[in-house]
């Protein structure tokens, strides 16, 4: 009985499917050299050629050239994988990277990754630990560099690291209430209650600043939901369109045009933005504008944030100020005044003035969003992020038995409860960093990697 | 050839091998018990005491399933305790100070009354083996003996060597000689053997004491016994004493390090590893040198005896440093000491080279129980001699094994943790190694265990059919008091006399009951509640009461401790070949393919416990054996 994952090469498409500048195709296992040498002409044979180093040189079939290469080395075990790793950078055409692969895929040795395979092997061969694994997930479908920045210190390990010393921590409460319970005849002082409540609460605002990095990472990772809501005619889509800097939306000047929800997203700072220009949310007789206001009333609903625009000569619809607030009444409105271009400024005024056409204050107003959004602080490169929800589930495990612990103390209940309630928590910390993984996560986890990555 | 032919063979007549040969031989089989002195069988070579924080557990669980430590305990104690009573039931861990003479008698006395065991006076100087299978023992006399099995439980004895100062002497116990050449028989078959230490307090005369000056520590006014089977009209079977305390100061410190250029501990004679938390006196003084005193027990060695155990006190120091210090100590200014303390060192087998069941990985019907699986105490010996007993029995008798989960007993816990952590200091059993503490405790150890003894031919029909009616009773007792509502009316008075808050309309006994103010008894003593069906068994039933309180009172932490059992079942299911070779799997690390070849666990579970098994070693053995 011979153990698959060290003998089997991979191979895979590692760039997104589709047209672009490159594209990178990665092999990874034993025969990764012997099979990139069979296709690959160059100076340097690959197989003897040093770890990460790149060659210049052409993937040949039947002597008819394909294309020209850079093939990158990485040997065992200082690679990805930790396994022998070529990656192939192509040119960005589908069908040749296509033909590479068809082509490499004739070695009998080599086979095509299952989704997420390249991770799993880094993770079994204890390349990078659970929390770094998911992170990998993050990392690939991060689209701004703030989220990108979120999931490399994840899988740098900064959460793992993070989470490692509060469950040290924790397990030094344990032992305090343990010498209670075991050595009640020794003639040994005990820790006070009041030092364990100390040490607890102090263990339970850490994990409480991790939870509260949550809405931040979930931003990070999902970005931020902004409905651009106003009466009609007063430039939602032109100023989607000053954004965007292309022509997406429908911009007319006959009202109630938007019939759909149009969603783009931009980047401010490395921050994602999801714009939802609505279709307004006056009622209408006619069967498609009814069905688009439905849509915008429920993108009000849960929304992150609502640009209200207005014109600057008319300003602000109450009525439909009003309408707003009812149907999200928790939700920050930020106040856009458009149309400066028409020569109307207002002297006195807490909103935002900005121009569609011109651009005028739109940077004023974009730094206004970002502030609005981030109003809590920005979270530095060096903080650990939770942005995954099973992490979010397992600190808020912990965390309510923490409080459950602290409940316990309160009550003066005998330390064995107090102990178990510890321990709950400590475990739901270990699931964290993959301590005590079920099955099931990793199965969850490795079926979430697209295939190649 | 009948007299010289066994099913089992037990070698050492300690805590461990009369558990052994007892469970075996109520199992059906013919056992001889090998001795060096007959009447020595079960002796306390440590402390005259039995049971205490988590070694009580295992003294209720032994007796559940049929062993003989409890009832001996029970007929031998003078002086009952139930110790952490201050703290919630699962802590709360039985205790007695014993008749140290007494309890040899009595062990005797049992182990004779059992036709099929035949206890034989002799040294064992080798096992013998033929094609890795147990065939018998040769003896110091030269002759064979043969059997079908064979469990070792030589305890301390194997290559002893006492310590005292810089004096050393062969021997395992004071004034008996060691047991040598097993060890090396083993080590020939290819077993591991390491070195271990443990000590002794001295031994003072009781009529040297001044015991005026001395804080008095009485037993439990209201004792219970150990034993499930022990009639509570005739109990405690002797009259009870008490203990003493007292203290060293820093002028006893200083005599004493007045010696430690002639200890073998500092000096390097003794290379045994002792345990942690057992340490000697000298060890105290030098480790916490900022503490001003230690506590010291006087305990009685008997009723009759003249002998005081100096628990707190261990010492391999000289004789005359020992007794200088002692002469420091407020009520033994003038004591006689009737021997020094010693240390002994002796050879064990670091226990990863047995499974679940004890028997040895490396020979089949070889089986290692107590102190040579480098665990300490008589409870932790007792525990797994009669888990050795009953597996060589149900192996002879081609029966399926019998492990116990963690889940299910301190004695899975004590035995999985030997088998995946394997030990290098003496193993001591606490209730923290316990995971699902809240569930083992000693007053359902019969709930938990007595039916696999009846099952296993352990415990009879009669006394199992007790506990299985309680059982019932326990069952609709619950259910009655969940549903039974009683109303303001007829239980203000009662909570306002309690200092408990008045309620409006009804409330259940169930959510009464959970009031930490309030105990069942008082309840289901108020008017009326003595009728119901459900609940009068309860009351003339004090044990089935108070399991129903237990579940009430404590009804959240019980359950969410056992959806984390059904949590992990899978994985202590989830069950590895014996026969797989980990070298080959070659997604693990080298460390841990090696850790895990030597350890071989048997199930997922086992091998998650492993020290320095990964998260990730887990999971490619997982995919390793989906294949």
């Amino acid at each position: 009985m011979k153990f698959e994952i060290n003998e089997d090469t991979i191979i895979a498409l590692a760039t997104p499917p589709g047209v672009g500048a490159i594209s990178v195709i990665r092999l990874s296992g034993p025969s990764s050299f012997t099979a990139i040498d069979e296709v690959f002409a160059g100076k340097v044979q690959i197989s003897s050629a040093k770890t990460h180093t790149i060659h210049y040189g052409q993937i040949i079939e039947n002597d008819e050239i394909i294309d020209d290469v850079l093939v990158s080395v990485f040997r065992a075990p200082n690679s990805y994988t930790a396994e022998d790793i070529v990656e192939i950078s192509s040119h960005g055409s589908p069908l040749i990277a296509q033909k590479i692969i068809s082509l490499i895929l004739k070695n009998c040795q080599i086979r095509l990754a299952e989704p997420g395979e390249f991770t799993k092997r880094a993770f079994l061969n204890n390349r990078i630990d659970l929390a770094q694994a998911e992170a990998v997930a993050d990392l690939i479908n991060s689209r701004t560099s703030v989220s990108l920045r979120g999931a490399r210190n994840q899988m740098d390990g900064l959460l793992s690291s993070n989470v490692l010393s509060l469950r040290t921590k924790l397990i030094e409460v344990s032992a305090f209430v343990e010498l209670e319970l075991d050595f009640a005849e020794e003639d040994i002082e005990f820790v006070k209650r009041t030092e364990l409540v100390a040490k607890i609460n102090y263990i339970l605002s850490e994990i409480e600043a991790l939870l509260e990095s949550f809405s931040f990472g979930k931003i990070v990772r999902e970005g931020i939901n902004v409905a651009l809501v106003g009466e009609p005619n007063v430039g939602k889509s032109s100023l989607l369109n000053y954004l965007l800097k292309e022509s997406r939306a429908i911009v007319s000047s006959t009202p109630g045009t938007t019939r759909d929800i149009i969603r783009e997203e931009i980047s401010i700072d490395g921050y994602l933005f999801r714009l939802h220009d609505t279709a307004g949310i006056r009622s209408s007789k006619e069967e498609v504008e009814k069905e688009g206001v439905e849509r915008s009333k429920e993108l009000i609903k849960n929304a992150d944030l609502i640009v209200f625009i207005g014109d600057v000569y008319i300003g602000f619809s109450d009525e439909l100020y009003d309408e707003l607030r009812k149907l999200n009444p928790s939700i920050k409105i930020l106040k856009v005044l458009n149309k400066t271009d028409l020569g109307i400024k207002r002297l006195y005024s807490e909103d935002f003035q900005i121009s569609a056409k011109t651009g005028d204050g739109i940077p004023h107003f974009l730094n206004g969003l970002k502030v609005e959004v981030f109003q809590d602080g920005i979270y530095s490169e060096r903080t650990a992020i939770v942005s995954s929800v099973r992490h979010y589930d397992c600190l808020t495990k912990a965390k309510k038995n923490l409080i459950r612990a602290l409940e316990a103390l309160s009550e003066n209940i005998s330390g064995e409860f107090l102990a178990s309630d510890l321990r709950a928590s400590e475990i739901s910390l270990a699931e964290i960093i993959g301590e005590v993984t079920p099955e099931e996560i990793l199965i969850d986890i490795f079926s979430k990697f697209c295939i190649g990555k | 050839m009948r007299n010289n032919s066994f099913d089992i063979i037990v070698i050492g007549g300690g805590h461990a091998g009369i558990e052994a040969a007892a469970s075996a031989s109520r199992m059906g089989c013919t056992v001889v018990l090998m001795t060096m002195d007959r009447n020595a069988l079960a002796r306390m070579s440590c402390n005259p005491a039995i049971g205490g924080t988590a070694k009580g557990h295992l003294v209720r669980e032994v007796d559940a399933l049929g062993g003989l430590m409890g009832k001996i305990a029970d007929e031998t104690g003078i002086q009952f305790r139930m110790l952490n009573k201050s703290k919630g039931p699962a802590v709360w861990s039985p205790r007695c100070q014993s008749d140290r003479k007494l309890y040899s008698e009595v062990a005797v006395e049992l182990i004779s009354s059992f036709e099929n065991i035949t206890v034989i006076e002799n040294s064992i100087v080798e096992i013998l083996i033929e094609n890795n299978v147990v065939v018998g023992v040769r003896t110091g006399s030269g002759e064979e003996i043969v059997a079908r099995a064979a469990i070792l439980s030589a305890g301390t004895f194997m290559n002893a060597i006492m310590h005292t100062g810089l004096n050393a002497t062969n021997g395992g116990r004071f004034g008996e000689k060691p047991s040598v050449g097993i060890t090396e028989s083993l080590v020939n078959l290819g077993f591991i053997s390491g070195r271990l230490k443990t000590g002794t307090p001295p031994r003072l005369k009781k009529s040297s004491i001044n015991f005026n000056t001395l804080e008095e520590q009485p037993g439990d006014t209201n004792p219970k016994p150990f034993s499930h089977f022990t009639d509570p009209v005739n109990f405690p079977a002797l009259s009870q004493v008490s203990c003493h305390i007292t203290y060293t100061d820093s002028n006893v410190h200083k005599v004493l390090e007045k010696g430690f250029d002639r200890s073998p501990m500092f000096t390097g004679l003794i290379n045994g590893v002792g345990p942690r938390y057992c340490p000697s006196i000298e060890d105290k003084v030098v480790r916490f040198s900022d503490r001003e005193k230690h506590q010291l027990f006087l305990e009685p060695e008997g009723l009759e005896s003249d002998q005081i155990y100096v628990n707190g006190f261990s010492t391999s120091l000289p004789a005359e440093i020992q007794l200088e210090a002692l002469h420091k100590i407020k009520g033994l200014e003038e004591v006689e000491m009737v021997r020094p303390g010693y240390a002994v060192e002796y050879d064990f087998f670091p226990p990863h080279q047995v499974d679940s069941t004890l028997e040895t990985k490396l020979i089949k019907g070889l089986y290692f129980a107590g102190q040579i699986n480098g665990t300490s105490g008589y409870e932790e010996a007792a525990a797994q001699g009669l888990m050795a007993g009953i597996n060589a029995a149900l192996k002879i008798q081609g029966r399926k094994e019998f492990v116990l989960k963690r889940s299910e007993a301190y004695i899975g816990v004590l035995i999985d943790d030997l088998v995946t952590k394997s030990t290098d200091e003496p193993y001591r059993m606490f209730t923290s190694r316990a995971e699902h503490r809240l569930l083992l405790r000693q007053d359902n150890a019969d709930r938990r265990l007595m039916n696999y003894g009846q099952e296993l031919g352990l415990v009879n029909f009669q006394d199992a059919q007790i506990v299985q009616d309680r059982e019932a009773k326990i069952f609709k007792g619950i259910t009655a008091c969940k549903s039974q509502k009683l109303n303001a009316k007829k239980i203000n008075n009662f909570l306002e006399s309690k200092g408990s808050s008045i309620i409006d309309s009804t409330e259940t006994i169930a959510n009464l009951c959970r009031r930490p103010e309030l105990s069942l008894s008082e309840i289901l003593k108020l008017d009326g509640l003595s009728e119901h069906v459900d609940i009068s068994p309860l009351i003339e039933d004090e044990l089935a009461m108070r399991q129903v309180e237990i579940d009430l009172k404590y009804e959240g932490y019980l359950k969410r401790q056992e959806e984390m059992i059904a949590k992990m079942e899978k994985y202590e299911d989830h069950y590895i070949p014996l026969t797989l070779n980990y070298l080959e799997v070659k997604a693990l690390s080298t460390e841990s393919r090696e850790k895990l070849q030597k350890f071989k666990p048997r199930s997922i579970g086992q091998a998650s416990r492993l020290p320095g098994v990964t998260p990730s070693d887990i999971s490619v053995l997982l995919i390793y054996l989906k294949r």
